[in-house]
């Protein structure tokens, strides 16, 4: 019997992205981030949220995308991440929508290594394709402010993964 | 209520139960008469074994149950406490702690033997007295359950039989309704104003005994989330002031005000309930100092001191494994073993005092011992051995930075390593252990008279009092136990009063060189363009050391609510945390140390540089300067800067060797010239004859000022050292003789004070930089 399971998705840089529905807490609008200086640069600052500080992760950075345009407000995709709820920075939210399992697919190998760990596998929908998101690896920043996760065990993983898919 | 909750009542209630018996067991041991603690110890015993054979934990039965049999022969008198039973019934209680955490953790009491113990424990029962273990009276067994039983008080107030008790018993067992006492009455054997009074006894004891009706348990991370929502109520009462501030609305700003107050003691209440007593922590100690004390052959006393000062449970945990381990640097290393302290004329047994008290928002901790005190000279050499510092830095450190030495990594000046201490990992951990909770420690020794150690620590780590500043935009808060003083320059004395050393400015703050450091600069923000017209310069302390940070603006103090930062920023070092502020916007915690440690300020080696030694000598100069006094000629009194004297030493004339024509003598592994005060002042047709005087036969031993002189050392030969004062010295006569800068009144008398790089020229003596002695032993042979 074919799985299907909802994803949260939004817009980077106009390509489509998505994380699973029950790790996300709540999406708000733009908030104002407190910077935090000598921080990586996929960080995007401090947000106060109801009260929690929250660490707002600037996913286009993260993904090394196009910065985001001057004067384009960020929206904020709280997940809950190992260590606490965190802020992922995306330009658009779009609607929640449902997949089944049979239409996943790996990434293709010739997809950067260095975002490969966040970018779990895509969903091939009508007429475009949802990358799908790790929402762990989405949050963690490398010491150096770059996100490479050339390691195996994250290699690992994603194989492993799309065993699973099969 | 199930099984495991039962089970985990039990486990949190036997800890408590477990804890105390230490402390019992160690009391009894002094005092083995204490009735009222032997039947404490034996009931929590008796205790912790029918909740096993209740849970079905057979094997905590079993040695509780030879614990209890051994206990009940002491209770009845058949064995009197001594060493060997109590380190047993410790061992028990250590046995009983294992198989708890082993229940705790896996929920079975798992594979132990305790066969030793449980023989040991049996074998110390088989002492002298006779017959089986029986529980004489019959109530007494009652009673043990109970804090006091009716029956016991009458008995011992209202001379009432225990074969009246008995028979009163058997009728309440029959089903007679009434109350011990009321029978007891009926049959006459008691009047009702003691059974009244019997029963207040009773009342008083049962409310001070263990469990007590008025407290509850609860969960901490209950509190820690009342304690994380008592914080936003104080964010949310802060905005809320804000806006009575801008809305002048009488009615509200009045309900605003009763929310402030009520917030604010609201907050003191709930930090109240996370408020342990150090006692907690401090209870275990009396055994951990028999322990170490028994492991090394020493007799130690230990008191304590305000064990009923409360700090927040986060910060006693912190500081629970540093304080033990300064307890037990203090008896293995501090206190001597009991045939040394005789021979240095202090009784047998060390004192060993822990102090706790509350003083300006802090809370103090001093740990002292009245033993061997730290000795100076072995620090030196000890820190030289390890390359932790040079022998230059060495020669100009104060007594009290030798002992600081002690906190350095890598340092243990322990003879031998013992399994106590002496790995030299020991006092830097404490000192990192305290300094991560804010608290600094502090250190003071008397050779051969013992040492303190003093550990402050703040209350609470959750809320803090803080300064706000505003830099490139942004505020960032800035902990209050950092900051020193405030200073702001004007436009115009800005541009005079900070100055260049090769690059890097410095403000002379009351004549003394400070270090600045520009924040937006160390945070890379970008320059706020035109320079603001004036300056303000928070002057901060990081380890010991000081520097001024530069800000746009200097906002305001304000208690803030400590947020962590997530593993996303951990890697930024320059702070500590966040904060949500009245606006409801983020604002930054700066880790001061972090800071300066960036800018490089601190260094990683805390090591003190010989210039700021200096300009501290500088900076006394119009002030009050100490001196040292010493005889001179013909009962003239002659003296020196104070700062400029190394040490104080008496050599015998013996040690005194010749070498080319000159006085030396061997010095901490060096050669160190001589030179004879009486000698350089002695007019110049007399100096050759005075030269090759033989030592007076009286002066068995030469007073001798060790001074250093752009870092070489020698040795000035005096007759009498007078005094240490302090005097400004400004009344003030020119020099009449060579060797002397100028004559001045110091301490009510005309003083002269010695000129010694004149002296140095006058005596021909070239303070050579001190050589090994070695080197020179071999170039002899």
């Amino acid at each position: 019997m074919a799985q299907s399971s909802q994803y949260c998705t939004f817009y980077l840089d106009k390509l489509l992205f998505g994380v699973e529905l029950k790790g996300v807490q709540e999406v708000i609008r733009s908030l104002e981030v407190t910077r935090v200086p000598l921080a990586p640069a996929a960080v995007s600052g401090l947000i106060n949220l109801r009260g929690q500080v929250v660490t707002a992760v600037d996913l286009r950075r993260q993904l090394q995308l196009e910065p985001r345009p001057p004067g384009l407000p960020a929206m904020n995709v709280v997940v809950r991440s190992d260590d606490g709820a965190v802020s992922l920075l995306v330009d658009e939210i779009g609607d929640v929508v449902e997949v089944e399992e049979i239409s996943f697919e790996p990434p293709p190998g010739t997809l950067r290594s260095s975002v490969r760990s966040m970018v779990q596998g895509v969903h091939k929908l009508n007429g475009r394709l949802l990358h799908v998101l790790d929402i762990e690896n989405a949050c963690h920043i490398c010491a150096d402010g770059q996100t490479g996760f050339g390691d195996h065990s994250s290699e690992n993983r994603i194989t492993d993964k799309s065993d699973l898919a099969d | 209520m199930s099984e495991s909750d039962i089970v985990n009542d039990f486990l949190v209630e036997s800890y408590e139960n477990l804890d105390r018996l230490d402390r019992e067991l160690v009391g009894l041991e002094k005092n083995p008469d204490d009735r009222d603690a032997l039947g404490s110890v034996f009931r929590t015993i008796h205790t912790i074994k029918g909740a096993c054979g209740f849970l079905g934990f057979n094997k905590l039965e079993a040695v509780a149950h030879v614990g209890e049999s051994l206990l009940t022969r002491l209770r009845d008198r058949q064995l009197t406490l001594n060493p060997e039973i109590t380190t047993a019934l410790l061992s028990m209680v250590d046995a009983v702690r294992q198989m708890l955490s082993q229940i705790e953790k896996a929920g079975q009491e798992g594979e132990r033997n305790d066969s030793m113990l449980i023989a040991t424990l049996t074998r110390l029962q088989q002492a002298p007295a006779p017959v089986e273990v029986a529980p004489v009276p019959e109530s007494r067994s009652e009673a043990v359950g109970l804090p006091t039983s009716i029956g016991d008080i009458l008995m011992q107030r209202a001379g009432v039989t225990p074969a009246q008790i008995q028979s009163a018993a058997e009728k309440q067992k029959e089903g007679d309704p009434r109350h011990l006492g009321e029978i007891l009455v009926e049959q006459g054997a008691v009047r009702p104003a003691d059974v009244v009074e019997a029963l207040r006894i009773q009342r008083s004891s049962r409310a001070g005994g263990p469990a007590s009706d008025s407290t509850i348990r609860v969960d901490v991370g209950l509190l820690d989330k009342v304690m994380n929502l008592v914080g936003e109520l104080v964010l949310a009462r802060n905005q809320v002031l804000q806006f009575a501030k801008r809305i002048k609305d009488t009615g509200f700003l009045a309900a605003s005000q009763r929310l402030n107050l009520i917030t604010t003691e609201l907050q003191e209440v709930v930090m109240k309930t996370r408020m342990q007593p150090i006692g907690n922590i401090w209870g275990q100690f009396p055994r951990t100092v028999r322990d170490v004390a028994l492991s090394c052959g020493k007799q130690v006393n230990i008191e304590i001191e305000g064990k009923e000062t409360e700090l927040d449970k986060t910060i006693i945990e912190a500081i629970k494994d540093p304080l033990t381990h300064l307890v037990r640097n203090s008896v293995d290393h501090g206190i001597e073993r009991p045939e040394d302290r005789v021979k240095a004329g202090k009784s047998p047994a060390g004192r060993l005092v822990l102090r706790a008290f509350h003083e300006g928002g802090q809370v103090n901790i001093e740990i002292s011992d009245d033993g061997a005190g730290l000795n100076v000279e072995r620090i030196r050499k000890k820190a030289i051995e390890r390359a932790l510092v040079t022998s230059e830095q060495v020669a100009s450190m104060s007594e009290q930075e030798i002992f600081n030495l002690v906190f350095l990594p890598g340092f243990s000046t322990a003879q031998k390593v013992t399994n106590v201490s002496g790995r030299g990992v020991g006092m830097d951990v404490v000192k990192t252990n305290v300094e991560r909770i804010g608290g600094t420690v502090d250190l003071q020794s008397s050779f051969g008279r013992g040492t303190t150690v003093h550990v402050k620590i703040p209350l609470t780590l959750a809320i803090i009092p803080a300064l706000v500043v505003t830099c490139g935009g942004d505020r960032y808060a800035i902990p209050q136990v950092n900051l020193l003083e405030l200073v702001r320059l004007e436009a115009e004395q800005a541009r005079t009063a900070i100055e260049m050393v090769h690059g890097a400015p410095v403000y002379r703050l009351r004549g003394r060189l400070l270090p600045l450091i520009y924040l937006s600069r160390e945070l890379q923000l970008e320059e706020s363009g035109e320079r603001a017209d004036a300056v303000n310069i928070v002057v901060l302390q990081a380890d010991d050391r000081q520097f001024g940070l530069v800000v746009d603006e200097i906002n305001d103090t304000e208690e803030i609510v400590v947020k962590p930062l997530r593993k996303q920023l951990k890697t930024v070092k320059t702070f500590v945390g966040s904060s949500i502020m009245g606006d409801g916007r983020v604002a930054l915690i700066l880790d001061v140390l972090g800071l300066a440690q960036r800018a490089g300020v601190v260094s990683e080696s805390r090591a003190r540089p010989v210039a700021e030694k200096a300009a501290e000598v500088a900076e006394t100069a119009g002030e009050k300067q100490t001196f040292l006094l010493f005889a001179g000629l013909d009962d003239s009194r002659m003296a020196i800067p104070l700062s400029t004297l190394a040490r104080l030493e008496e050599f015998p004339i013996s040690q005194v060797e010749m070498s080319g024509g000159q006085w030396v003598t061997q010095y901490r592994g060096r050669i160190l010239p001589l030179i004879r005060l009486s000698v350089v002042l002695e007019e110049r047709r007399n100096r050759l004859r005075a030269l090759h005087a033989p030592p007076a036969p009286d002066s068995a031993l030469l007073q001798v000022l060790v001074l250093n002189h752009e870092g070489h050392s020698f040795g000035l030969v005096v007759e009498r050292i007078l005094d240490i004062v302090e005097d400004r010295a400004d009344v003030r006569s020119p020099a009449n003789r060579a060797a002397v800068l100028y004559s001045a009144v110091i301490g009510n008398r005309v003083t002269e004070l010695l000129d010694i790089p004149a002296i140095l020229r006058v005596a021909g003596v070239s303070a050579a930089r001190p050589r090994p002695v070695t080197k020179s032993a071999e170039a002899a042979n």
